[in-house]
Parts: C-alpha cells; structure tokens; sequence
C-alpha cells in the first residue's frame, strides 16, 4: 500500500492544517473545496470529473443501460485484504458485471464522521482509485458530506455505477433450468474471516485476506466461453448460501451441491471451526457463480480457469427438477442436508 | 484442522455406518443429549445413513434454548440499564424472551456486546471503570469453567463494575428427568462429550444401573458420532446397559480435576428452570456465598420479573424427545426462524431450527420409522 | 451444547495473574485460558471452548482410535468383540 500519508501528497498544504475531519469539509465551503481539490481530483483524474459540473455530462453509450447503487458500511474500515474503499468500487462494479454489463462510470457519496484522520481518507481514496482504475470504470461525480463525533463508523460510502449491456446478452435468476451444471469461481469465505479476524473483541490471527476484486474481466470471460450462460451472480452477504437460494427460487428449481466440491481455504474452514460458522454463509466480495446448460460446464471452467480470478474454480453441482425452491448439499460423509438463506448476521457461537 | 478433520472422513463414515445397519435388527429410539451433537448431525446429513429402525431424538442440551424466558427478560432488562455494557455470547442475541430479543435492546440504544471468551467481559470492565459489565454466563458444565473463572478472576482484582447474570444448567439431571418420565421413549443415550471433558463421566454408571440405559460418551464429529451411535446399537440390540467412552482422546472418567475445584468455589447447586421443561431440582448452578456480589440479578434487581412462555410453543415435549419438531402445529407455519415462537426455533443447535434448516428434506421426505413407547 | 476445537500450544504466558496461551488451530491464532490445564506444555493439544481449553488431546489415544475405525469391516466378523 502506497503511503499516504498527509506529507506524501502531492499538494498537502491546505489539507494538513486540519489532519482529521471536521465539519467544515461538508460544508460546501472553503475546506470542502480543498479536499476536492487536493483529494479527490487528483485521486480519480478524469476528464468529466474535472469539469466540476452539477452533473458529470457523459457520451452517448451503444446497448442497454444498467444503472445500479450500493451503500459501504464495514467495521473496521481497514482489514486484511482491503478497506471500505475498494468494497464500495467492487461491490456496484461487480453488481454491473454479473448483470452481463460493461461497467463504464461511478458516483461516490461520503459520509464521513468529524474525527476521521484525514490519512485514512486519503488512505481510502487512495484504494478507490487505484480499485476503479483496475476495474476499468471512471469515478465521474461524488459528494461528500460529514456527521458529528459519534453519528457514524468513521466513513461510510455509496456508489452508484452505469455500464453497458451488449446486444444478446440476458441474463437472470429466473432462467436456470434442470440439468444446468453451476460454476463457482473460487474458495468461498475469505472476506468474511478477514473482517471477523480484526474485529473489536474477537480478534485472532491468520493469513486469510479478504478476495475483495473487480470481477469484470472474468465475467467478460464467462460470457465470451459460453454465450448461452443462464445465470450469473456474486455472492456477497449472506455467502454463497444465500445466492444459491436466490437462484433456486428465481427458477423455481431445485439446486444440488457437492459440499466437498466447494472450495474453501484450510484457513477458512479452520476459523469457521473455532467460530461455529459456516462457510457457505460467510461473505465474499469476488467470487462469481454462474449457471451454465451442462454441455457447456467444462468449456466454461477451463476458460475461467484461465483467469487470475478463477484459477481455483470449481464446477460446484447441478440444477434439478427434485425438491423444487430447496438448495440441497451432498456432504462429504455422503448425506444430504438443506442449505437455507441466514436470517440475519453471522455471529460466533460456542453452543 | 488436526484432530478435527480426520474425523470427518467420508470412507470411514460409510464403514461405521456400514455396522450400524449391519447391527440393527428392529426399532431403537437414542436420544444425542448435546445440542452440537444434534447440529453436527444435521449439519453433516450423518441421519440419512443411518437404518430406518434407528430414530435419533434430539434432547435438551442447548443453552440457548432451554435459558427460562424470565432469565432473558431479566437480561434485556439489565442490558437496557444506563450505563451498562452487556456481554453475550453470540448465541443469545436472537433468543426472544416475552417480547423482544437483544438486538432489539440494541437498537434502542442499549450497549450490548458479543464476546468470545467470559475474560474479554472482565477485561471490558477493567477497561471501563465508570460503566457498570454484565455478563450473560449461560451454558451447560463445559462453558460454567470458564464463567467460574471470569468471576473469580474479576474478585482477584477487585472489580467493582464487573457482574454476571448466571443461569448455568447440568446435565445429569436433565438425563434422570427424561428417564424418569412416564413418557419416555428413549433407550440409550449419547452423552456430550464435551460436558464430560470438564465432568468426568462417574456421575453415569448409576444412571444406566438405575434405568437399564446404555449411555455412551460421544464427541461432535461424524466419526465420532456414527462410533457412539454404533455402540450405543450394540449394546441395546445385546440387551446390555453399559457406561462407554467413545471419546477418549479428550474424555477420562475423572475429567478436569481443575476446572472441577474451581467450580466448587464459585458455584453451589441450585434447582432450575428450563425453558419448555419447567423446574428441575439440583439441576442448576448459582454462585455461592462470597461471590454473590458479583451477581447481577441483585445489582440490578431484576430476580422479581416472571414471565410466562408462548402457550402454543411445544418445544417442551420437543426436548423431552416425545414431539418431534415438524409434529408440532406451529412448525414452519407460524414458528420459524424468522419469527420463533421458541428458543428451540432460534438457536442452530436448537432441534425445531436444525430442522428447519438442514431437515426440511426429512421432514417432507421419508419419514423414519418410530419406536413403540 | 458446546463447540469446542483441537488447538497446538505455540506459547504459553501469564496475563493478570492467569495462565494463557498462543493456541493455533489450522494456522489460524488465538490467545486462550490454560488455567484448568496447568501440565500442558508447548506442542500440546488442547480442546478449547469459549476461549478456555478445559482438556488435553491424548494423541496417542485419536491414532489408536482412527486405527481402529480403519480396521472395521476388514475384521467384520468380530463385530461383536470390543475394539477399544
């Protein structure tokens, strides 16, 4: 990670006079204008960025727009992996990616809490461009307000992304059908230990990093080795649990798993061990599933095998015609059980 | 994870499993007393291996769901005090008492925190010397070790600020409860392996003597599980009523000689509720003598509030092992995980959620064959 | 009722006046209570729940144990002979 430290910016001045957040840099004057202008600018460099307009103006685009938004809250704001910053680019990036999009621009909206040194901020920023820079998209407007000590976790982000549908490509949950063969790109469960790991009152130690990773490429790719793919998805909150379920019930299918298929990290499972957590429910933040005709299952490995993303990529079971709506798992031991949606968030147990 | 994962290995589950039906010649009902028993065994399908004779009855070991509903009022009461920082486990933020759960408390504004070990809750008081740290210390004979030693620690430094809210359960008696019951449908039981860690398991052979029981030691893995069922079936269909250890790599018959004296200093017997069960006598820790100080249910004078349970929630008959939870009206229709009636609905160990969860393929599929009662 | 993992002892130390120790279970760290285990030692195993081991791992007794599950079938018509 570069440093980014006030001193190391290229016009530090103005910005050093106040190193953390105060409510003067929502306020529209002066000390806003600084961080847009010492920060942001130069952090994204674009030219619709610069212009400084009400509205970013934007050229015309060839297909279909799609237009979607997600909001960034995660504590702590730095983990293993990432931070706040590169999960509010990935998270609306790869929300456009699974949708079939090309993503082209973002917008970012900072709340940002009285307090926050301005080195994190920069810190963050920093890890947002770098992040929208690999990903291909361009940040194109923001807005940035703040809240007194104590209203929020320090720094919370929304995007909003645009991208590109090209002609032909449609895909949906509701499209799976019986004998689909389901891919995932990769260990499930990373990011979700990597946050569990460095949070207040539960800290252990391990090697595990959150995927946190723009998924464009390797969607471009699922969709260039199999054109005719049903269903693509990343599974995020909730884990892949929770995307299998989505599939399932959008399709009005049944989903079979082989558990022991399913990739997880040594390190993963071992922190689920310690936690009484579940793998398939603990979060990613760049992992892809796609629904694929069975024909079509090992041309599409082999190619997102191809991929830095997916070179641990798994065909992970199949769509059926038997228990209709129901994510079923076949476990190593050879029996079956039903994997649900988690109602509400993973917490570590000891019962 | 070493001495973990070998015991989840796919052949040799099909080798026990292989003996066990090979063993099984008609009906046996045996009830896995721990709640993780029952959730490894959901967890890892290791039900659908077994015979259709052999029906597996999920008894009322977890903490979670066998807390009294007064106990979880009285703590969304201490939690919502001013000033209080309030320790839980993560298991009982869901637990719904009378009307709301914890995080519900929580969201009020309530400072409720989950920790993994009871030693962050006294550290979390020796950091916070102005607030008052309350610690939920629920939990059978393996977690009371651990919440004795948070209070006799928090006594060495004499922390003012540091309380618990103690509803701790045994487990012996809860087996001698269920046996005793007219009702009774179980003939063997698994005991938890990991209660008998700290415990030893000397308290069982008059048990099995008395009751013409077989009792079996059995750890939480699906290796350990299939070889503690595989003995249990021996011994049921040999008409022997034996005390057996199939766990001895972490159980001995003495168990933690250790963590056993420091209990005895901390802790008195007491009877108890139990959530759908109602009072069992001397089946209960409370803190003794010098460290009832440190009992939160007199700093916040919450030990009056009373409560009463959902009368349509069955989960009583659920832990005794005479209702399985899909027989239950209110099962998947009004009670699920979303909106449980019960505790037994909320925990994931508990038998009505592990059921929902893992079950439902059970529950509308091949139903198992019964025992005669 | 209660979850509780095998863990390597890496370290052992005193916080407070209490016996603790570095624990790693599968590579993964934490710092847990060795009070109710004071002949443990660096290298053992320990069987840790709420952050507490509250018994140690008797190797020799898991080997002998998996050993004979590994052995079921082949000697399957002992079925009925105790095999520890």
């Amino acid at each position: 990670m570069p440093d980014l430290t006030p001193a190391a910016w290229t016009c530090p001045l103005p910005l050093r006079d106040y190193p953390h957040v105060v409510m003067g840099h929502g306020g529209g004057g002066r000390l806003s204008a600084d961080l847009v202008e010492h920060l942001f600018l130069p952090a994204f460099r674009n030219p619709a960025l610069a212009r400084l307009g009400d509205a970013a103006v934007l050229p015309p685009v060839p297909g279909r727009l799609a237009f979607t938004t997600d909001g960034f809250v995660v504590r702590p704001l730095f983990f293993p992996g990432g931070c706040v910053g590169d999960l509010a680019v990935h998270g609306t990036v790869n929300d456009l990616a699974v949708s079939g999009a090309t993503p082209l621009y973002l917008s970012a909206g900072f709340i940002l809490e009285e307090g926050l040194p301005l080195a994190d901020l920069g810190r963050i920023v920093d890890r947002m461009a770098a992040a929208a820079r690999a990903a291909g998209v361009a940040v194109v407007c923001g807005d940035t307000k703040v809240v007194d000590r104590g209203h929020g976790d320090g720094c919370y982000i929304t995007t909003a992304g645009v991208g590109v549908v090209p002609d032909g490509v449609t895909l949906g949950v509701q499209q799976a059908r019986p004998g689909d063969a389901v891919v995932l790109s990769g260990p499930v469960g990373n990011h979700g230990i990597a946050v569990l790991c460095v949070r207040e009152g539960l800290e252990f130690e391990t090697r595990v990093e959150s995927d946190t990773a723009a998924l464009t490429g390797l969607a471009a790719a699922v969709l260039a080795a199999c054109p005719a793919t049903r269903a693509m998805r990343d599974p995020t909150r909730g884990g892949l649990a929770a995307t299998l379920n989505e599939i399932a019930a959008g399709s009005g299918v049944g989903i079979e798993i082989d558990e022991p298929a399913v990739p997880v990290d040594d390190e993963v499972r071992a922190a689920c061990d310690l936690l009484g957590l579940d793998p398939l429910l603990v979060a990613n933040e760049g992992k892809l599933v796609a629904v694929v005709p069975a024909d079509a299952a090992d041309h599409l490995l082999a190619a997102v095998r191809r991929h830095p993303l997916g070179t641990r990529a798994a065909v992970i079971g199949r769509v059926t015609d038997q228990h209709p709506r129901l994510v079923v798992a076949r476990t190593a031991v050879g029996g079956r059980r039903v994997v649900s949606t988690p109602v509400g968030e993973q917490l570590p147990r000891i019962c | 994870m070493k001495y973990l994962t070998e015991f989840r290995d796919g052949e040799l589950a099909q080798k026990l499993a292989a003996e066990i039906r090979a063993a099984v010649t008609r009906p046996w009902a045996i009830m896995e007393v721990c709640g993780g028993q029952t959730h490894a065994i959901i967890r890892h399908g290791l039900d659908q291996l077994l015979p259709p004779e052999l029906e597996l009855v999920h008894g009322p070991g977890c903490p979670v769901c066998v807390t009294p509903v007064a106990a979880i009022d009285r703590a969304l009461a201490v939690a919502a005090a001013p000033g209080v920082i309030f320790c839980s486990f993560g298991d009982m933020l869901r637990v719904p008492g009378t009307r709301e759960d914890l995080f519900a408390v929580k969201g009020r504004g309530a400072d409720v925190r989950v920790v993994y070990s009871p030693l962050d809750a006294v550290r979390l008081a020796k950091g916070n010397p102005a607030r008052q740290v309350v610690f939920f210390a629920i939990g059978f004979e393996t977690t009371a070790p651990a919440n004795a030693l948070a209070v006799h620690q928090a006594a060495q430094l004499g922390l003012a600020n540091f309380s618990v809210l103690v509803s701790h359960v045994l487990v012996p008696p809860a087996m001698e409860a269920i046996l005793s019951s007219p009702a009774n449908r179980v003939r063997a039981f698994l005991a938890a392996g990991h209660v008998c860690s700290v415990m030893g398991y000397h308290q069982y052979p008059p048990l099995a003597e008395r009751y013409r029981v077989p009792i079996v030691v059995t750890g939480f893995e699906p290796l350990d599980l299939l070889d503690g069922i595989r003995r249990a079936v021996r011994q049921l269909e040999a008409g022997t009523h034996a005390v057996e250890n199939a766990y001895p790599r972490v159980v001995t018959f003495d168990g933690n000689r250790a963590a056993q004296a420091m209990l005895a200093e901390v802790f008195e017997v007491c009877d108890r509720d139990w959530r759908g069960i109602g009072t069992i006598p001397n089946s209960g820790w409370r803190l003794r003598g010098g460290y009832r100080r440190f009992d939160a249910e007199e700093r916040f004078a919450v030990g009056d509030i009373r409560s009463a349970e959902s009368p349509h929630c069955r989960s009583g008959e659920v832990l005794r092992g005479t209702l399985k939870p899909n027989q239950c009206p209110a099962f998947g229709t009004t009670c699920t995980p979303r909106t449980p009636l019960g505790a037994t609905m909320v925990s994931g160990e508990g038998a009505c959620a592990a059921y929902f969860n893992y079950g439902r393929l059970t529950a509308v599929g091949t139903e198992r064959a019964t025992c005669p009662t | 009722m209660c979850l509780a993992v095998p863990g390597r002892v890496e370290a052992v130390f005193d916080a407070d006046g209490v016996r603790m120790g570095t624990l790693t279970f599968g590579g993964v760290r934490k710092d847990v209570c060795l009070a109710y285990l004071p002949d443990v030692g660096v290298g053992d195993y320990a069987l840790v729940h709420a952050g507490f081991a509250i018994s140690q791992v008797d190797e020799a007794t898991a080997a002998e144990t998996l050993r004979t599950f590994a052995e079921m079938g082949v000697l399957a018509d002992e079925l009925g002979e105790e095999a520890g």
